[in-house]
């Protein structure tokens, strides 16, 4: 997982709230055997309309999403994240987040940064102001920033560390690897081993 | 560690595998001895390893075999679903690729990854087994700690042989005095789930204790532990003793010489203190026991099989009545029907809960002879190749084709409908599984859950039947029980022989 500070990129604007993780990536993509190749599936209901958002020319290589409240309720399904991280986003704004897919989050480098709903609007303004603008999301400061706009944004402690870190759950255990070398060292002789007989 | 605190076995397993302990509430980090794969919750756990550049640390202490998506005849040919055939592709390849052991349909060490870990001698008392599988909790018949991961967890195994995690609760069940005979462990464990619910035991490890638990064989011991994960627990264990001693001596990987004796020396220490204090306790009557049955779609819903479908309207609770009246709806069951009198179109033996040698004996003593019922299709399903080998030794697959039943090759088999075999909707089927849910065996399809001797005496009679009904035949019963008893004691050494 790289380590996130500040992303700039393109913001594109979802202005609907309750997107559940059903829309975010339909069942039907569960059944594949990979981690990666999602980006044909990300709101794969919504892409077939011509209008949706990110079907528009002036948000194409988008890394932000600025979206409505309750992004990423229902299922718990860790193909959310992988979609939208697979499709491009780094972070992705809200005013309020489903628990389940906020910890994915974190765990995976995506950024889930929660905004006032107030934010959230002042920053689809300034979007609409001038369509296919950067915009910029600063982990250090805790601020999104727009042309003259700087707005702030809420993360735990400790999922912000592991971004900064550039952590996922296996590095960060991979932190104690003195700890699990030595305790390998101490293990019974007769512990399981698959190894074939001989 | 307070080593001069009381302990249970469940608190020692525990504290013997913590490689780091967790502070200001940050969850342990605990070794894990043996970790088991297959080819539906790895493909994505292996392309992240991938993805990070990681390399699997122990492939010495990670074992795969096909189970849940493999047919159960025509092995030889290409798997026809393609879903299937491209998770076991998947696996194949990965194994290949991270140097994996892999048991392949085919192999004679192929099987149900809950059967195959206890029969090779990997699974051992006082050891971390995890799984990528809820019915990992099989294991802890053992004096294991065995618990179901999901698939993110699978990919931190394989790249750092640990896991955080937060310590369970534990839970005493104990099962005290002598079962009758024709009651065996899965009636034991489907009148447990029946007493606590299917949420009873969230957030626990159960420790099975009492006389009664004591004298089953690690069959039994199994199917107990096996369903513990019905009850909603994290994992079910059973001390170790003697059975467990005498069914691991002598397996392709159990320890041998010295390393045998410091082996046992140690596992005798895996008993619960004297004094421990559990965080509850429930308690069974073993000699009230009867053969148990499902009659709803959790494996809660049940009763003795000579008692009827109960009725809804007698429960209180609002959740709980609504719950059983779209169950019985589902199951097309009348409240207050003897359940003995519902007829079953199948009879599934098989799965992780009971297709072990054992189970196959019990099911064929009671056959032996007999004719299946009119109109009622009998698979027979070996949890593993080896098992099938051992079973077909024994003249298990001829009593089984003259009884009119299908003798199947190794796997989940009609446990889920991930595989070719099974029900229709609609069907009404008689099984040894573990989940009788909405759809399980197959879409629309009904499930009766069921031990071993049920199974077999529904088969011949059709109906819902215990070996007590088949009063025609009463020195069957007795033969029946006898190699259910027995089977403990000549396991051990038949079983080894192949
Ligand atoms: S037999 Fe059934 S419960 Fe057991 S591992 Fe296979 S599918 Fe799961």
């Amino acid at each position: 997982m790289e380590a996130v500070s500040v992303i700039t990129g393109i913001a594109a604007p979802l202005a609907r709230s309750n997107v559940d993780t059903d829309q975010i990536i339909p069942a039907v993509f569960l059944k594949r055997v990979t981690k990666t190749g999602f980006e044909d599936a990300l709101f794969h209901g919504w892409r077939q309309d011509p209008d949706f958002v990110l079907n528009q020319p002036e948000y194409a290589g988008a890394k932000v999403l600025v979206a409505g409240p309750d992004f990423g309720t229902g299922s718990s399904r860790e193909h959310a994240v992988w979609a939208l991280r697979d499709f491009g986003f780094e972070a992705v704004l809200s005013s309020r987040f489903g628990d389940i897919f906020r910890g994915n989050s974190g765990k995976q480098g995506l950024l889930a940064a929660q905004l006032t709903e107030g934010d959230i609007e002042r920053l689809w303004a300034a979007i609409d102001e001038q369509p296919g603008r950067e915009l910029s999301v600063d982990l250090t400061t805790k601020t999104v920033s727009v042309g003259s706009l700087t707005v702030p944004f809420d993360i735990d402690d400790y999922t912000r560390w592991r971004l900064l870190e550039g952590l996922d759950d296996i590095g960060l255990t991979l932190r104690s690897e003195a700890e699990i070398t030595e305790f390998e060292s101490r293990r019974h002789s007769w512990r399981p081993k698959t190894l074939p007989v001989k | 560690m307070a080593e001069s605190r009381s302990l249970t076995l469940a608190e020692k397993v525990w504290n013997d595998h913590l490689v780091v302990e967790g502070t200001d509430g940050a969850p342990d980090l605990l070794y894990i001895d043996l970790h088991l794969v297959h080819e539906v919750t790895s493909p994505q756990a292996f392309d992240g390893l991938r993805l990070a550049g990681r390399p699997v640390r122990r492939p010495d202490l990670t074992i795969a075999t096909e189970d849940h998506n493999t047919p159960t005849r025509g092995i030889n040919l290409p798997i026809a679903d393609l879903t299937s055939r491209t998770q076991i592709d998947t696996l194949r390849s990965n194994a290949r690729e991270f140097g994996i052991r892999l048991h392949s349909l085919g192999d004679v060490e192929q099987g149900i990854v809950h059967v195959v870990g206890p029969q090779l001698g990997l699974t051992m008392p006082g050891i971390t087994v995890v799984c990528g599988d809820s019915h990992t909790s099989t294991h802890g018949a053992f004096g294991a700690m065995a618990f179901g991961i999901g698939t993110s967890e699978v990919e931190h195994v394989l790249a750092t042989q640990t896991l955080p995690l937060k310590a369970f609760k534990t839970m005493a069940i104990t099962v005290e005095g002598t079962l009758r005979p024709g009651v065996t462990a899965k009636d034991i464990i489907l009148a447990v789930i029946a007493q606590i619910g299917t949420g009873g035991g969230q957030g626990y490890v159960l420790e099975y204790r009492g006389s009664a638990i004591r004298s089953l064989s690690m069959e039994g011991r199994m199917t107990i532990c096996n369903m513990s994960i019905e009850a909603g627990a994290r994992a079910g264990m059973v001390a170790p003793d003697q059975t467990t001693f005498d069914y691991l001596e002598g397996r392709p990987h159990a320890p041998a010489g010295d390393d045998w004796t410091e082996a046992v020396a140690y596992w005798k220490t895996l008993q619960t203190d004297e004094g421990a204090v559990f965080d509850a306790e429930v308690f069974l009557d073993a000699d009230a026991l009867e053969p148990f049955v499902t009659w709803g779609t959790n494996p809660g819903q049940g009763v003795s099989l000579s008692e009827n479908v109960p009725d809804p309207s007698g429960i209180l609770d609002a959740n709980d009545r609504a719950t059983a009246e779209r169950a019985l709806e589902y199951m097309a069951l009348e409240a207050g029907t003897p359940m003995k009198q519902i007829a079953v179109d199948a009879v599934f033996m098989g799965s992780c809960t009971n297709s072990r040698i054992e189970d196959l004996r019990a099911f064929a003593s009671v056959i032996k002879g007999q004719k299946k019922a009119d109109g009622v299709r009998v698979m027979v399903v070996p949890g593993s190749a080896r098992v099938r080998i051992e079973a077909e030794a024994e003249g298990i697959d001829r009593i089984v084709t003259e009884f009119g039943a299908e003798w199947r090759f190794a796997g989940c088999s009609m446990c889920l409908g991930m595989n070719p075999d099974q029900l229709a909707p609609g069907e009404r089927c008689a099984s040894t599984s573990n989940r009788n849910f909405e759809g399980r065996q197959g879409k629309g399809g009904r499930t009766h859950l069921v031990s071993p001797l049920v199974a077999a005496a529904t088969a011949i009679r059709g109906t819902l039947s215990s070996p007590w009904d088949l009063v025609e035949a009463p020195e069957l019963v007795a033969t029946s029980l006898a190699a259910t008893s027995l089977a403990s004691t000549s396991l051990a050494s038949t079983s080894k022989a192949v």
